[in-house]
C-alpha cells in the first residue's frame, strides 16, 4: 500500500515523472521533490491557505490533494505564476501597498487573488474580503491586501479600456 | 518585474514610506524559512505526546516501534538524562510577597517520570522519513499512571486540587505584590465612589502562520552543533541552551534564525523540541529535522493571557480616581516557559496606572500551575491584560457616575512629565489629550448618539468604545531589570561595516520576522551617511555573523534595535572625519559631514563618504599609528529608561440581536508613537496589532475541557480574524518624541494588540447597556445576551 506508485504531471510548465508514495501530499510532493518551497503548509487541513496552487486553472490546497491525485493536472504555483509574469502586476501592487509582512502566507495570498482576477472585471472590496475567506493572514489585517488587488483589478480593467 | 520599485539607488530619508527591500523574495516565493531547508543526510523527527494532561509514566516500550523499517533512533528523557541534558528554565526570578523565590518546577524536554500537559513530550523517533517516525510513534507502548488533573485556572489552587510539582504547593508558582497597600486602603476608605469589576482575560494561541521547525546538525569533526531554528532571538537561544540545558558550549554552538514566518512572542522561548533536535544530531550522527504541524502549535506553543481578575477604582467626589487596587490569578501552564513569571508581574501591574495620574495602586499577581500548555508572552505579553483592566474599569466607572467616558478619562490623565507613576515606572513623555481629542474627531464621537438612533430604527444595536492604552517597550535599562529579577541585560548591539567600496553591512542583534527590518534599518543608515539604500545589508538571524544580541519582542527593535545601529554610525563618522582630515590636509574639527560627504568647513573642498571608505582600507594617506586601517565600528546600547507609546483608539459596531453578530463598522486609531522612521511599515504594525486584537476581543479562545484535554486544536475550533472579519481603518497619529533614546522612537509592533480588546467591549458593553460581555464574544455569546434582553423587556 505504501509502495511508491508513478506519477506524470506538468509543473510550471515542465513535464515532470516521478515514483511517489500514495499517502503524499500535493503540498509536500512540489515541496520536497520538486523542491519548489514557494508554496508553503500551514495547517494541513485546508483552512489556512498558505498552501495554494493552480491545479488545471483551478486554485487548490495542495495540503488536501494527495500527489497522485493530480495526475495529469497542470499545477502552476507561485514560482511559475510569477516566473511567466501572470502575476506581475499583483506582486508589484503587494510591494508598493505594503500587503505583506512576515511573508508566510503571501504564496498562497497571490495565487488566490490571481484566480479571482481571472475571472475578469473590478469586484468590490466586499468580493476581494470574501474570496480571501480562505486564507489566513495574522500579520496585516488583510486591508493592504484588499487595497492591492483591488489596485490591480482597476489597472487591468483600465488596460482593457473598461470602466 | 521591479520589486524594489521604491528609488532604492537614493538616498532614503528618516520619516519616508520606503517600499520593503525584504519583499522581492517573499512574492517570489523565495523566501527560506527553516522547513525549505533541507541538509545532506537528514533525518526526521516526530514526538510521541502525553495524552493526558496528568499522567505517571510507569514505563515506556519501544521495542516494536525501534523494530519498524526506516527507523533510526527513539530517544526519551532517560536517554536525554544519561547524557546530562539539564531541563528548560525560565530565566526571570520573581520573589513572592514572604520573600521566597518562585517555584520553578523542573521542566525536562523529554517527560521521565511524568506528564504535565495534553502535548507534552515522552519521547522522540528519528526516521529516515517523517511517515517511518509517524508509523512507530504508534507502536511505541508508553504506561500511563492517570491521574486527576488541575486544569481549570479558578480552581487549581484549591486544596484537593490534584498537585502538579512537588515543590510548588497548592500549584502556586509564586504570590507576588506590586503598590503601596496602605496609601491604597486608606485612599478606599475615603472614597465617594468605588466600581468593581470580574474579567476573564481569556486565553490564546499566537498562530505566527509558519509553524516552529527546527534543523540540528553536529559536526563530529570539530565538536560543534549548528540549530537552524524559527527563533525571535536566536543568540539568547544560544545562551540558554549553552549554559543552562547544557548542550554544548557557546563557541561549539551556532543557531540560525533564517526568515521567520512570524513570532508574536511564541518565537521568543526555547522550547523542548529545538532542544532535542539539536542534542539528538550527535546521537544519530546525522542531521535531524523537525516542523510542528498546526495541531502540535495548538497543543504545545506558549499560549498567551489566560487571567482571572478582580479590579476596584475607587473616585473621589469629583470624578478623580484616587486608589487602584487589583487581585489577578495568572495561568501558567504546566510549567514557567522562557519569561513566563515576568508577564504577568513586571510587564503587567507596572502599566495599572495607565494613562492616568493614580496616587495609589496595589495589586497582587497568583502564578498558578495548570495541567495545560504553558503560558508565556504574547504580543503585548502583559501590558494587554493591563490595558484591558484599566479600560474596561474606567469606562464602568465613568458610566457609574454618569460622566461621558471620554472626558472622564480627559480629567484624570497625566498632563506633566516626567511621571512617576506608583507602580514603578515613570512615564518620559506623553501627550494623551493630544491623541483622544484626534480620536474623537477623526470617529465623528459627537455625532455618535444619531448613529446609535438611526441604527436602533433598523434594529440594530449601535455603540461605540474608547480605549485609551499605554504601553511600556524596550525595557531597560538593564540594571533596573536586573533588579526586578531579569537573568539578561536588555541592551542590543549592533555593528557597521563599511566596504571599501563603500557600501555596508550591519550587523543586528535585533531579528526581523515580519517587522521589515531590513527596510527600516538600512533607512536609518542611508540617510545617515548619505548612501543610496540599495548599498546597505541587513545582517541578522545567525550567531556566527552577529557576535551577540538580545532579539525582536516588546516592540524593541526600532528603539533599542536601531539605537544601536545610530550609535555604531557616531562611531563610524567619527572615524571617518580622521581620515577625511589627513586627506583633506584640514584639521578634524573643520570637518564636517552632510549629505553623504565629508567637507572642509567654509569651503569647496570635500569626499564623498566611498573615497573615505577605500581610503580608509588603502591606508596610505593617513599614520596608521594613529588611526587604524579599516571602517568598522560596533556598539551595544543600553536604554535609558523604557519607552511609553501611548494612544486612543475607537470602535464603533453594530450587533444585530436577531444573529448575535457584530459589525465595526469604523476603527479610528490615534497613536503616539515618538519619531517614525517608516510610516508605511508603522500603519502595518497597527493594522496587524488591531486585528489581532479584535481576534481576542470577538473569536479566539483556547479552551480545555475539565480532564485538560485541548478542545480547540485546530482552525476548525480556534477562529482568528478573517478578512471579512475586519474593517478598514482609520490611522492617525501625534507625537512625542521619545527623550530616552537618540532617535525619538517609541515602539508600535503591541499597540494594536494592547488598544483593541476594551475598544471592542467597551463598544459593545454600550451597545447591549451590560457589563457583563465575556471575550471572546461570539455571535451565540452576544445573541444569549440579547436575546436575554428582550425577554426581559417582554416580561416587563
Amino acid at each position: 500500500m505504501s509502495a511508491p506508485v508513478p506519477l506524470a504531471l506538468t509543473v510550471n510548465g515542465v513535464e515532470v515523472a516521478r515514483a511517489v508514495a500514495p499517502r503524499t501530499t500535493l503540498a509536500d510532493f512540489l515541496r520536497l521533490d520538486l523542491e519548489l518551497t514557494g508554496t508553503h503548509t500551514g495547517c494541513e487541513m485546508g483552512a489556512c491557505g498558505a498552501c495554494l496552487v493552480m491545479m488545471d486553472g483551478v486554485p487548490v490546497h495542495s495540503c488536501l490533494v494527495l500527489a497522485v491525485q493530480a495526475e495529469g493536472a497542470v499545477i502552476e504555483t507561485v514560482e511559475g505564476l510569477s516566473e511567466r509574469g501572470a502575476i506581475a502586476e499583483l506582486q508589484q501592487a503587494f510591494h508598493q501597498r505594503n500587503a505583506l509582512q512576515c511573508g508566510f502566507c503571501t504564496p498562497g495570498v497571490l495565487v488566490n487573488a490571481h484566480a479571482l482576477l481571472e475571472h475578469g472585471g473590478v469586484p468590490t472590496r466586499e468580493d476581494i474580503r470574501d474570496a480571501l475567506s480562505g486564507n489566513y493572514c495574522r500579520c496585516t489585517g488583510y486591508e493592504a491586501i484588499v487595497d492591492a488587488i483591488e489596485t490591480t483589478a482597476r489597472l487591468r480593467a483600465g488596460a482593457e479600456g473598461q470602466p | 518585474m521591479n520589486a524594489n520599485s521604491f528609488d532604492s539607488s537614493k538616498v532614503t530619508p528618516l520619516g519616508a514610506p520606503v517600499r520593503r527591500k525584504e519583499d522581492r523574495r517573499f512574492i517570489t516565493g523565495k523566501g527560506r524559512y527553516t522547513d525549505d531547508l533541507a541538509r545532506p543526510g537528514q533525518t526526521h523527527a516526530y514526538f510521541l505526546r502525553s495524552p493526558y494532561a496528568h499522567a505517571r509514566i510507569r514505563g515506556i516500550d519501544t521495542a516494536a516501534a525501534a523494530a519498524m523499517p526506516g527507523v533510526v533512533a527513539i530517544l526519551t528523557g532517560h536517554d536525554l538524562a544519561a547524557d546530562g541534558i539539564r531541563g528548560l528554565i525560565c530565566g526571570w526570578m520573581i520573589h513572592s510577597k514572604d520573600g521566597s523565590p518562585m517555584k520553578a518546577g523542573y521542566h525536562p524536554a523529554l517527560a521521565k517520570d511524568k506528564v504535565r500537559y495534553v502535548g507534552d513530550h515522552v519521547a522522540v523517533v528519528i526516521g529516515e522519513t517523517l511517515n517511518a517516525a509517524k508509523d512507530a510513534a504508534a507502536a511505541i507502548a508508553v504506561d500511563y499512571e492517570v491521574l486527576p488533573a488541575a486544569a481549570d485556572l479558578g480552581s487549581a489552587q484549591a486544596a484537593g486540587a490534584a498537585h502538579i510539582h512537588d515543590d510548588a504547593p497548592r500549584n502556586t508558582a509564586f504570590e507576588w505584590e506590586l503598590g503601596d497597600k496602605t496609601a491604597t486602603e486608606a485612599a478606599f476608605a475615603r472614597a465617594a465612589h468605588v466600581t468593581t469589576i470580574d474579567l476573564v482575560n481569556n486565553r490564546l494561541a499566537p498562530n505566527p502562520m509558519e509553524p516552529r521547525a527546527a534543523i540540528g546538525e553536529y559536526d563530529a569533526g570539530d565538536e560543534s552543533y549548528t540549530l537552524w531554528t524559527t527563533s525571535q532571538n536566536p543568540h539568547v537561544a544560544r545562551l540558554v541552551l549553552s549554559a543552562f540545558v547544557g548542550l554544548a558550549p557557546e563557541n561549539k554552538l551556532r543557531v540560525i534564525a533564517p526568515d521567520v514566518g512570524g513570532g508574536f512572542g511564541s518565537k521568543i522561548f526555547i522550547y523542548a523540541e529545538e532542544t532535542v533536535c539539536a542534542w539528538a544530531s550527535k546521537r544519530v550522527g546525522r542531521p535531524v529535522k523537525w516542523t510542528c504541524d498546526r495541531s502540535e502549535a495548538f497543543l504545545c506553543d506558549a499560549h498567551g493571557r489566560d487571567h482571572i481578575t478582580h479590579g476596584e477604582l475607587a473616585l473621589d467626589g469629583q470624578g478623580k480616581i484616587i486608589g487602584f487596587r487589583v487581585k489577578t490569578t495568572a495561568n501558567m501552564g504546566a510549567y514557567l516557559s522562557t519569561f513566563a513569571s515576568c508577564v504577568p508581574t513586571y510587564l503587567y501591574a507596572t502599566l495599572l496606572s495607565g494613562q492616568y495620574d493614580i496616587p495609589a495602586i496595589y495589586c497582587e499577581v497568583d502564578a498558578v500551575y495548570t495541567n495545560t500548555a504553558p503560558v508565556d508572552a504574547y504580543r503585548g505579553a502583559g501590558r494587554p491584560e493591563a490595558t484591558f483592566l484599566v479600560e474596561r474599569i474606567v469606562e464602568k466607572a465613568a458610566r457609574e457616575i454618569g460622566q461621558d467616558s471620554a472626558e472622564f478619562r480627559r480629567r484624570n490623565f497625566i498632563t506633566s512629565f516626567p511621571h512617576q507613576t506608583p507602580v514603578i515606572l515613570s512615564y518620559d513623555i506623553g501627550g494623551y489629550a493630544a491623541s483622544l481629542d484626534k480620536a474623537l474627531e477623526l470617529s465623528d464621537y459627537a455625532n455618535f448618539p444619531a448613529r446609535k438612533a438611526e441604527a436602533a430604527r433598523r434594529g440594530k444595536l449601535r455603540g461605540i468604545g474608547l480605549s485609551n492604552y499605554i504601553e511600556a517597550c524596550g525595557i531597560a535599562p538593564s540594571a533596573a531589570v536586573g533588579s526586578l529579577g531579569a537573568g539578561v541585560g536588555l541592551w542590543e548591539s549592533a555593528e557597521v561595516r563599511v566596504n571599501p567600496t563603500g557600501n555596508v553591512e550591519v550587523l543586528t542583534g535585533s531579528h526581523s520576522h515580519g517587522q521589515g527590518h531590513e527596510t527600516t534599518f538600512a533607512q536609518l543608515v542611508s540617510a545617515r551617511l548619505g548612501i543610496p539604500i540599495d548599498h546597505v545589508t541587513i545582517v541578522h538571524g545567525d550567531t556566527d555573523k552577529v557576535q551577540f544580541g538580545m532579539g525582536t519582542y516588546g516592540s524593541r527593535s526600532g528603539a533599542v534595535g536601531m539605537s544601536a545601529i545610530s550609535k555604531a554610525l557616531d562611531k563610524v563618522e567619527a572615524k571617518a572625519k580622521k581620515i577625511a582630515a589627513h586627506i583633506l590636509e584640514a584639521s578634524e574639527g573643520d570637518i564636517e559631514f552632510k549629505d553623504g560627504h565629508f567637507t572642509v568647513s567654509g569651503t569647496d573642498r570635500s569626499l564623498a563618504f566611498a573615497a573615505v571608505a577605500l581610503n580608509a582600507y588603502v591606508a596610505h594617506k593617513f599614520p596608521t599609528s594613529e588611526i587604524e586601517p579599516g571602517l568598522k565600528e560596533g556598539a551595544f546600547y543600553d536604554p535609558v529608561n523604557f519607552t511609553f507609546p501611548a494612544g486612543c483608539h475607537i470602535c464603533e459596531l453594530e450587533v444585530d440581536p436577531e444573529t448575535g453578530t457584530t459589525e465595526i463598522i469604523k476603527w479610528v486609531a490615534v497613536d503616539d508613537f515618538g519619531a517614525i522612521i517608516n510610516p508605511m511599515i508603522v500603519e502595518g504594525q497597527v493594522h496587524g496589532g488591531i486585528a489581532q486584537g479584535v481576534g481576542q476581543a470577538l473569536l479566539e479562545g483556547v479552551r480545555y475541557d475539565a480532564e485538560g484535554q485541548l478542545l480547540t486544536g485546530s482552525y476548525m475550533d480556534y477562529t482568528m480574524p478573517r478578512a471579512g472579519d475586519l474593517p478598514s481603518f482609520v490611522v492617525g497619529m501625534t507625537e512625542t518624541r521619545c527623550p530616552s533614546n537618540p532617535l525619538g522612537i517609541k515602539g508600535c509592533g503591541e499597540a494594536g494588540a494592547i488598544a483593541a480588546p476594551p475598544a471592542v467591549i467597551n463598544a459593545l458593553t454600550d451597545a447591549l447597556g451590560t457589563e457583563d460581555i465575556p471575550m471572546p464574544a461570539t455571535p451565540a455569546t452576544l445573541w444569549k445576551i440579547a436575546q436575554g434582553q428582550i425577554a426581559r423587556r417582554a416580561a416587563e
